[in-house]
């Protein structure tokens, strides 16, 4: 855990070096860091070695090419990585498709403050910080909703963690992102 | 600009949909609703912030790669990016994004089937472990029966319906467990077009509207 303390503007400055100049040892560094916990979260997912191997390569890829879509005012790198990783999951392992939102991508000119960036990537910091905090059976449901199939009625109640506080910056990044679709 | 919102999906559904357990037609429900919803948006971007924590910080979660790995990795990188293009679609005023995605189209190209009464409904293709309907009911009819088994969600895509006790208009959505038992009515000044989803088998029979029904058991 402490280690991945103030590593959150690192990895951003990264994915912005993968965007901008197709960085490669920004990219290998960040795979180093990724890849066997996507690896990981597969597996505990159901994949096999094998697939997990293959699917964490395609979710690294991906992470490299749609490095453009990343909105460092709205998730952590840890988060985006995750939500492609999901993703992955549902289309490999469950075989659907994953019916996405409405897109809100950014346009070309509403590249975030850096304020912004800051301030996000901090509120996640405190998340990790307060998961880290919980009591272990109560962070245990929590690792199981997401890497074990959980059904949504069994889903544990997540009191004390600083979900709110997070919930406010996420909204003013898509009154951003909304503001600049007019 | 949209009327405010003011039935939401619970937090249970969000998390879920952020975690990727849900069945395919409740993550369509989620994302047709959140394409309307802003602050349900944020919700599920927050559990997505959770589902990033954990990744990135459950101890022992990491797992060795193969040899190699990275460079297959560059090898997949260099051989270019899927296109994985979504489909570009005129806006629809009635249905959003991930619904024009499931209907293949816009309103005009829904396969409506009657079920009596006026009220029509277009099944949605989704995995089997859960259904999704479009339901249009003619204004002041009674909604299907639902046969509640399971979780229903219904939300309102045009016009509005009423139960004992709440309004719900465009973006709004009913939570339903198998315990409620109610009897919503489409809003008098237009046709109600829903997105229905359930967890419980789909009972047929169950679609006729409730006079029709109730005249069946005599
Ligand atoms: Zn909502």
């Amino acid at each position: 855990m402490q280690d991945s303390d103030g590593k959150r503007m690192l990895w951003v400055d990264h994915m912005l070096r993968i965007r901008d100049d197709q960085d490669q040892t920004a990219f290998a560094e960040l795979f180093d860091h990724f890849a066997p916990r996507v690896k990981g979260f597969l597996m505990k997912s159901g994949a096999d070695a094998s697939l997990a191997e293959e699917c964490a390569q395609e979710v690294m890829a991906t992470c490299w090419h749609k490095a453009h879509m990343f909105d460092p005012a709205r998730a952590s790198v840890a988060t985006w990585i995750f939500t492609i990783a999901r993703n992955r999951k549902i289309d490999v392992l469950r075989k659907q498709r994953r019916p996405e939102p409405e897109d809100l991508g950014w346009g070309p000119e509403d590249e975030p403050d850096q304020a912004d960036v800051m301030a996000l990537q901090q509120e996640s910091e405190q998340l990790g910080r307060a998961i880290a905090e919980l009591p272990p059976a109560q962070r245990e449901l929590i690792q199981k909703a997401y890497f074990g199939d959980l059904s949504h009625s069994e889903i544990a109640d997540q009191t004390g963690l600083p979900l709110g506080t997070i919930k406010s910056r996420i909204r003013l990044a898509l009154e951003r992102l909304r503001h600049a679709m007019k | 600009m949209e009327q405010k919102i003011t039935h939401h999906l619970t937090d249970e559904i969000l998390m879920a949909y952020a975690a990727g357990t849900l069945p395919e037609a409740f993550n369509l429900m989620v994302a047709t609703h959140v394409s309307l919803c802003d602050e349900c948006r944020a919700v599920v971007e927050s559990y997505d912030a959770l589902g990033g924590e954990v990744l990135d910080q459950t101890p022992g979660n990491d797992v060795a790669l193969t040899p190699g790995s990275f460079a297959a990795t560059m090898a997949l990188i260099a051989g270019g990016a899927p296109d994985e293009i979504r489909a570009q679609r005129p806006k629809d005023a009635v249905l959003p994004q991930p619904l024009l995605d499931y209907v293949g189209g816009g309103l005009d190209t829904v396969k409506w089937r009657s079920v009596g009464m006026g009220v029509k409904q277009a099944i949605l293709p989704t995995s089997s472990d859960a259904s999704a309907r479009l339901l249009y009911i003619p204004a002041g009819t009674a909604m299907p029966d639902h046969g509640h088994n399971g979780t229903e969600m219904t939300m309102v895509l045009q016009g509005a319906f009423q139960d004992e006790d709440d309004y719900f208009a465009r973006g709004d959505v009913e939570v339903a467990d198998s315990d409620l038992h109610h009897t919503p009515v489409a809003d008098i000044h237009e046709d109600c077009i829903c997105l229905a989803v359930t967890d419980a088998p789909l009972r047929f029979e169950g679609l006729l509207p409730k006079i029709a029904q109730r005249f069946a058991r005599i």
